[in-house]
């Protein structure tokens, strides 16, 4: 087992540095250069100014010196310096760590608890009017895009009935602390995480649904009903358990985007978190910034993979035994 | 012999002296869009780092709407006979919000050496400049190398903020740490500042202006979503959405709420005018003719009633209505389609597919874009918008990669300062999307220009603008299009919100809330 990690481990390195790579020379083939933003910005500016602040950036020096620089400050875990904010940029992704994880992981455990049990009531009721319910409830949160079901929510529930603060983090300049201000991190919580998990509910659902069917029909379930065992029994322990292994690996796919954030709902509900971060340092061409939230998110896919894998071996004893 | 401007000092008597009846205490609620890279105004130049940090620095002088002169930090001013020399007679007991006593020493610094090396735009205006002294502690004296009619009007926050000598002198400007903990001097001091949450400023107690300001703290919220931003006003969230940080279609819908008021006062300096490049370099746009044919194809008071709800002005010609010398009477540019299909038979255009970019700053840009668009293709032109984010569009436009493309920009109040870089000829360079991008060239217009930013009687500079206006219509190297407004909208409650021609950019020292 030490083995399978260990060798996992130096994959996930040698991945990580290839998507490093890729990105760095992706972001800088789009046109545009955040010397030219700031530039812009200022609303008049000369070609000094513009080449003081590439000179300012390191952006005058050859793309491969760039890289090479940014690779060895990134294997020290330095992720460099937002020159537009005047922050480290490992200061600023970890500033708004918090406020992402608390969303994406609150959108996790809502989507998984929602979509296992909705996709089990529905197996267990094929063809039923309880079954064709779930179904088209789900299909529509999966089909309405996210940020219209965002702004709708926004509207009805903050501006209609007034029940839920329509976006943002806190009560800004209510200043509360300890528990009242955990509490008010939870209201301004639910529209935004609601929001973000109910799309992926609708796919736990969809899968859990059609993963329990199929394993239904396997012979081992007929075997343990001829046995006589209950039928509580054969869905959790036979069926539900062999039909996790999907859900398992959607899971750990969606967990490595936890770090990469939420950019849409992020950017409705004003949540202050990572994928609002990257969305503007797109727009501002922050290189650093980007890098620094890329090579994040990607170790995080990376690792929830490593997570997934391990998972696999512990709910399916097959692939320990192949192992 | 110095002449006494004795309006302004009576004007700066009226502007330092408390008002009755305002009520001190509150705090109000701002929406802030985007949020700003940084507060320090002496380095970042752009709108939202300049409306919240134009309560923390200030400048020497403030203007009227008219754009006549205040006091700020200077209280009166005088300027010699022959336009050389500027005296600025300092407010006294004016401390840094750090505790440190603010002194002349510390205007000489903030523009003989600091701005000279962060401020592209007052760098321009700083070559006039011969030498700045401080004789003592609250005179300064500017003196020019030669004569520069606006000079006087360069004084505003946003183009020479003042920062404090003893914090900067000697550091690396751009990477001193007090830059996230700004220090001014101004009605605002910065407490706190929760990326993509908020910034928090609060009452500064040592203001020079006794009983001002009367809020007590500020508040800007940071919401990157338009539709959002006008959620939070529904909500009570915010008070105040300053010009611009709604979609325009919400206006309507927003300013019929109880107890909403709206004003598109308070952009009278910046006089954002709006038009349309066209690629004077290469292609089609080369010719007059072809020009002419997209000035009159394009329907703009449809623009301005259906996109822009009735705010604002047609533009006639380069300089906008309240920047100082405009000329209303200028060659007609008015939407005539006839006439486009006619001048576009004489021209050379072939049929080519134009390139049209919109300015990619949301959603009434887009839709303008689309309109232009149908209004081109029915005299006759083939055009495709291109779509880019606003560094691609900042790389296309300084690179000259288009044949038309949206955008608009500042004029500071004067031609000089903010409508002749946009058609010199020395102002051509690739690399820059605020420069002559057109590519106009006409050397006998170069020298008009010339000639009135050098002239200091407003009689001679009226008449060479005046000139120069209709000799640049005449030629239509770009589209002209909208005087742009931009309302703010806000609680009618919150009294004294605009009070000058920078409206909320220049601070919140005068604003206060009826109880």
């Amino acid at each position: 087992m030490i083995r399978f990690i260990l060798a996992r481990l130096l994959k996930a390195a040698v991945i990580l540095m290839a998507i490093l790579v890729l990105n760095f020379f992706l972001i800088h083939a789009a046109p545009g250069d955040p010397a030219a933003v700031m530039a812009g910005e200022a609303g008049a500016t000369d070609e000094q100014f513009i080449a003081d602040l590439r000179a300012r950036f390191g952006l005058d020096q050859p793309l491969s010196t760039q890289l090479w620089l940014y690779i060895k400050g990134a294997a020290q875990l330095d992720l460099g310096y937002s020159y537009r904010q005047n922050m480290p940029v490992a200061q600023l992704i970890l500033d708004r760590l918090p406020a992402t994880l608390l969303l994406t992981l609150t959108a996790f455990v809502i989507s998984i608890v929602l979509g296992v049990v909705a996709g089990v009531l529905a197996a267990s009721r094929q063809g039923g009017w309880g079954d064709t319910l779930i179904s088209a409830v789900a299909m529509i949160f999966y089909a309405t895009p996210l940020f219209w079901i965002a702004l709708m929510a926004s509207l009805l529930f903050s501006v209609v009935l007034g029940w839920l603060p329509g976006f943002g983090y806190e009560t800004i300049g209510a200043n509360y602390t300890g528990l009242v201000r955990g509490l008010d991190i939870a209201r301004h919580l639910i529209l935004p995480a609601t929001t973000l998990g109910l799309f992926f509910t609708a796919i736990y659902m969809r899968m859990t649904r059609a993963s329990m069917l199929e394993v239904s029909r396997l012979d081992f379930v007929k075997t343990a009903r001829a046995k006589g065992l209950r039928p509580g029994v054969i869905q959790r322990r036979h069926i539900l358990r062999n039909a996790l292994l999907p859900v398992i690996t959607l899971a750990g796919l969606q967990a490595g985007q936890i770090v990469g954030g939420a950019v849409l709902t992020e950017t409705v509900f004003a949540w202050p978190g990572i994928g609002r971060l990257m969305f503007d340092a797109i727009n501002q061409r922050d290189y650093n910034v980007l890098l620094g939230v890329f090579f994040v998110s990607a170790a995080m896919v990376l690792l929830f993979n490593l997570i997934t894998d391990i998972l696999y071996v512990v709910v399916d004893p097959r692939i320990r035994i192949r192992s | 012999m110095n002449k006494v401007i004795t309006p302004l000092v009576l004007a700066a008597i009226l502007a330092t002296t408390p008002a009755t009846g305002q009520e001190a205490g509150g705090t109000l609620n701002l929406v802030i869009q985007p949020e700003p890279p940084s507060l320090m105004m002496g380095i970042v130049q752009n709108g939202p780092t300049q409306m919240v940090a134009g309560d923390i620095y200030e400048s020497l002088l403030r203007y009227d709407s008219d754009l006549n002169p205040m006091p700020s930090l200077a209280r009166k001013w005088e300027v010699s006979e022959d336009g050389l020399t500027y005296t600025f007679h300092l407010q006294e007991g004016v401390k840094w919000h750090d505790g440190e006593d603010f002194t002349a020493e510390d205007v000489v610094f903030s523009a003989d050496v600091f701005l000279r090396e962060t401020h592209p735009r007052l760098r321009a205006t700083l070559d006039y400049v011969e030498s700045i002294k401080a004789p003592d502690d609250h005179t300064v004296v500017f003196k020019l190398r030669e004569p520069f009619g606006p000079f006087l009007g360069t004084f505003e926050a946003g183009t020479m903020p003042i920062v404090p000598k003893h914090i900067y002198e000697g550091t690396d400007f751009a990477n001193n740490e007090m830059n996230n903990t700004p220090i001014g001097t101004g009605p605002f001091k910065f407490n706190e500042w929760q990326r993509g949450s908020y910034i928090h400023l609060v009452k500064n107690e040592d203001y020079y202006i006794e009983g001002k300001p009367y809020l007590d703290e500020v508040y800007y919220h940071v919401i990157p979503d338009a539709a959002s931003r006008a959620v939070a006003y529904e909500t009570g969230t915010v008070d105040v959405l300053p010009g611009g940080s709604v979609e325009n279609f919400d206006v309507p819908r927003l300013t019929e709420l109880p107890n909403t008021c709206v004003t598109d006062a308070g952009w009278e300096y910046f006089g954002p005018h709006s038009w349309m490049w066209m690629n004077n370099h290469k292609g089609p746009m080369t010719d007059p003719n072809t020009r002419k044919a997209v000035m009159h194809a394009l329907d703009r008071q449809f623009a301005l009633d259906a996109l822009w709800n009735g705010l604002g002005k047609l533009a006639t010609g380069p300089v906008s209505s309240s920047t100082r010398f405009h000329e209303a009477d200028t060659p007609s540019i008015a939407y005539d389609p006839d006439l486009a299909r006619e001048y576009l038979e004489k021209s050379s255009y072939n049929g080519e597919t134009l390139q049209l970019l919109p300015l990619p700053y949301g959603e009434t840009w887009q839709r303008w874009a689309e309109a232009a668009r149908q209004n081109l293709i029915d005299v006759g032109f083939n055009v495709e918008l291109v779509a880019t984010d606003v560094a691609g569009w900042n790389q296309r436009v300084a690179d000259w990669d288009f044949d038309l493309a949206f955008t608009y920009l500042y004029q500071y109040g004067d031609p000089a300062l903010g409508v002749s870089r946009t058609y010199v000829e020395s102002n051509i360079a690739k690399g820059s999307p605020w420069n002559n991008v057109a590519g106009y060239r006409n050397p006998e217009v170069d020298a008009l220009w010339e000639q009135a930013a050098l002239s200091t009687s407003d009689e001679t500079r009226q008449e060479l603008y005046t000139e120069i206006q209709n000799r640049i219509v005449e030629d239509v190297p770009v589209a002209w299009l909208l005087e742009l407004g931009f309302p703010t909208i806000y609680r009618c409650n919150v009294q004294d919100l605009v009070t000058t021609a920078i409206g909320i950019n220049d601070g919140l020292r005068d604003a206060w809330i009826e109880q």
